[in-house]
C-alpha cells in the first residue's frame, strides 16, 4: 500500500509543479462547451434540453485528451521497467495512475461543469444531478481510458487509437450520467441513475487493473 | 472441440485447411445458391413486413454471425493470454475483419430494411445502436492488432482488449436499451413478430448456416494467409 | 408493395459486395503471400 501512496503522490507532485497541463484540459472542456451554444443557437430551452448530453460528452473527450501521456512518460524514461520490478502488484500501480488522473482531470472537471451548466440555463436541482453524476461517473471514464492508453503504449497514431477503442466502453457511463438530468426534467429521482453509475465504477474498478497490468507487462517485455 | 487440438500447430493447420478449404468453399457456394433460392421464391411474404422480409435473410444471420465472431474473438484472446496458443493470435487476427464485415453488412440491410418499413434509413433503434457500437468495438480490435511495428505486441493488445470488450458487451447492450426506452416514441414498428412461422424460419435458418459456412470458409482461407504471412516476416526479420 | 424490391435487391447487393469483395480480398492477399514465400524458396510453386 505505501507503494501506491507513494506513487499518487510522485503523480500529483509532478502535475502540482506543473499546473498548465490541467490547465489546458479544462480550458479544452470550457472552449468545447461553449462552442455548442454558438453552433445551435441562443434559445434558452434548446440548451437546457441538451446541456447533460453536451457537458457530458465534452467531459468525455477532455478526460481522454489527457490520457495519452498517462503511461508514456514512464514508458520512455524506463519508470515503467521499474514498476514491473517492483516487489508490490502492478495492478495497485495502475490504480494509482488512474486515481491520480481523476484527481486532477476528473475531479475538476466535476466541479467545473455545474458552472458551465448555469450558461446553459439549467436549474439547481439539475446542476446538482450534474456535477453529482460527473463525480460517479468520471471514475469509470479514468479507468477505461487508462486500459486504452496502457494498450495503446508505443502504438503508431496512439492518439486516435486510444479514443477508437475508449469511446464505445464509455458508452454505458455516457447514457446514464446524462440520461440522469433527463430524468430529473421529467420529474423522477436519479438514486437509479447515480446507483447504475457507481455499479459500473464498481465493474470498471474490478476490472481494469488487471487488465491494464497485462496490458504493461507486455509492453515492458 | 477438444478433437480440433490437433489444428494447434500452425504449420499442421496450414495442410488441414489447404485440404478441406476447396470443398469448403465449393459447399458454402451451392448452399448460398440454394439459400438466395429459398429466400427469393419459396419463402412467402409476410402479412406486416411484405416483400421486405426477404432482407431478414441476410440481416438477422449477419447480426448473429457478428456477435458469436465477437465472442470467437474474446476465447481465441483468452487462449492465447492464457495458453500462448500460437495459433490463436493470428486467428484472432484473421477473424476480427471478417467479423466486422458482417456487422457492416447487418447494419446496412437494416438500415435499407428501415427505409420502407420506418420511413428512414436509420432509427436510433436498441439493436440498430448496439450493432453500430459492436461494430466500433470490432474496428478498435483491428486497429490495435495492427498498430504495432511488432505484431506480437498488437496481437496480445488485442486479446486484452476483446476480453473487456466481451465483458462490456452486455453492459452497453443494457445501458442501449435503457436509453432507448427513455427516448424511443413507441409508435414505431417492431421487428419481432409474435412468432415466426415455419415458411419463414426454414429458410433463414438454411442462410443462417450458409453464411456460418461462409465464415467458417474466410476464417480459415485469412488464418492460413496470417501463417505463411508471419512466416514470411520471420524470413525477412532472419535475412 | 412493389417498389419494395429496389431495397431488397439493393441489401443483397450490399451483402454480396462486402463478403465477396472480402472473399476476393483474402483469395487475392493468400496468392501473393505465396508467390512472396515461393520467390524466397519457402514454399514450392505449384
Amino acid at each position: 500500500m505505501s507503494g501506491f501512496t507513494a506513487l499518487l503522490r510522485r503523480d500529483l507532485s509532478l502535475v502540482w509543479r506543473r499546473p498548465g497541463d490541467v490547465g489546458v484540459v479544462l480550458a479544452f472542456f470550457v472552449v468545447a462547451t461553449v462552442l455548442f451554444p454558438l453552433g445551435i443557437g441562443p434559445e434558452t430551452n434548446v440548451l437546457a434540453r441538451i446541456a447533460a448530453g453536451v457537458l457530458w460528452c465534452a467531459a468525455l473527450f477532455a478526460a481522454l485528451l489527457s490520457l495519452e501521456r498517462l503511461f508514456a512518460a514512464d514508458y520512455e524514461d524506463g519508470t515503467l521497467d521499474l514498476l514491473l520490478l517492483a516487489p508490490w502488484p502492478l495492478e495497485l500501480a495502475a490504480l494509482a495512475k488512474c486515481l491520480a488522473h481523476w484527481i486532477v482531470t476528473g475531479l475538476p472537471l466535476s466541479l467545473l461543469a455545474p458552472v458551465l451548466g448555469v450558461a446553459f440555463g439549467l436549474d439547481g436541482p439539475s446542476l446538482l444531478a450534474l456535477m453529482a453524476t460527473l463525480l460517479v461517473g468520471t471514475p469509470t471514464l479514468s479507468l477505461i481510458g487508462g486500459l486504452a492508453a496502457a494498450l495503446t503504449l508505443g502504438a503508431r497514431k496512439s492518439g486516435a487509437l486510444l479514443a477508437l477503442l475508449a469511446l464505445p466502453l464509455c458508452v454505458p457511463t455516457l447514457i446514464f450520467g446524462a440520461g440522469a438530468i433527463e430524468t430529473l426534467a421529467a420529474g423522477d429521482g436519479i438514486v437509479t441513475h447515480v446507483a447504475i453509475l457507481a455499479a459500473l465504477a464498481l465493474v470498471a474498478l474490478a476490472t481494469t487493473p488487471w487488465a491494464i497490468a497485462a496490458a504493461l507487462r507486455q509492453a515492458g517485455e | 472441440m477438444a478433437d480440433l487440438h490437433f489444428l494447434a500447430n500452425p504449420a499442421r493447420f496450414r495442410r488441414f485447411s489447404q485440404r478441406v478449404l476447396p470443398g469448403l468453399g465449393f459447399a458454402t457456394a451451392l448452399m448460398l445458391a440454394v439459400g438466395i433460392y429459398m429466400a427469393f421464391f419459396v419463402a412467402p411474404e409476410d402479412y406486416q413486413q411484405g416483400k421486405t422480409v426477404r432482407i431478414m435473410f441476410v440481416h438477422v444471420p449477419s447480426a448473429w454471425l457478428s456477435m458469436g465472431g465477437y465472442a470467437m474473438l474474446s476465447a481465441l484472446g483468452a487462449s492465447l493470454l492464457v495458453w500462448r496458443h500460437p495459433l490463436a493470435a493470428l486467428m484472432a487476427r484473421a477473424a476480427a475483419p471478417v467479423g466486422a464485415s458482417f456487422a457492416a453488412v447487418c447494419l446496412l440491410t437494416g438500415s435499407l430494411w428501415g427505409r420502407p418499413m420506418w420511413g428512414t434509413y436509420w432509427v436510433w433503434d436498441a439493436r440498430l445502436t448496439s450493432m453500430l457500437l459492436l461494430f466500433f468495438l470490432y474496428l478498435g480490435h483491428i486497429a490495435l492488432s495492427r498498430a504495432y511495428d511488432e505484431p506480437e505486441r498488437g496481437d496480445r493488445a488485442a486479446a486484452i482488449l476483446a476480453l473487456i470488450g466481451v465483458i462490456n458487451l452486455p453492459i452497453i447492450k443494457f445501458s442501449v436499451d435503457w436509453w432507448n426506452t427513455l427516448h424511443q416514441p413507441a409508435s414505431i414498428t417492431r421487428l419481432d413478430a409474435p412468432a415466426i412461422h415455419n415458411s419463414i424460419l426454414v429458410p433463414l435458418l438454411w442462410m443462417a448456416v450458409s453464411l456460418l459456412f461462409l465464415f467458417v470458409y474466410l476464417v480459415l482461407l485469412r488464418t492460413e494467409t496470417e501463417i505463411d504471412r508471419r512466416r514470411l516476416e520471420n524470413a525477412e526479420a532472419a535475412a | 408493395m412493389s417498389n419494395h424490391a429496389a431495397y431488397i435487391l439493393a441489401s443483397y447487393l450490399v451483402a454480396a459486395a462486402i463478403l465477396g469483395g472480402l472473399v476476393i480480398a483474402s483469395l487475392a492477399t493468400r496468392r501473393k503471400v505465396r508467390r512472396e514465400l515461393a520467390a524466397r524458396g519457402l514454399e514450392k510453386r505449384r
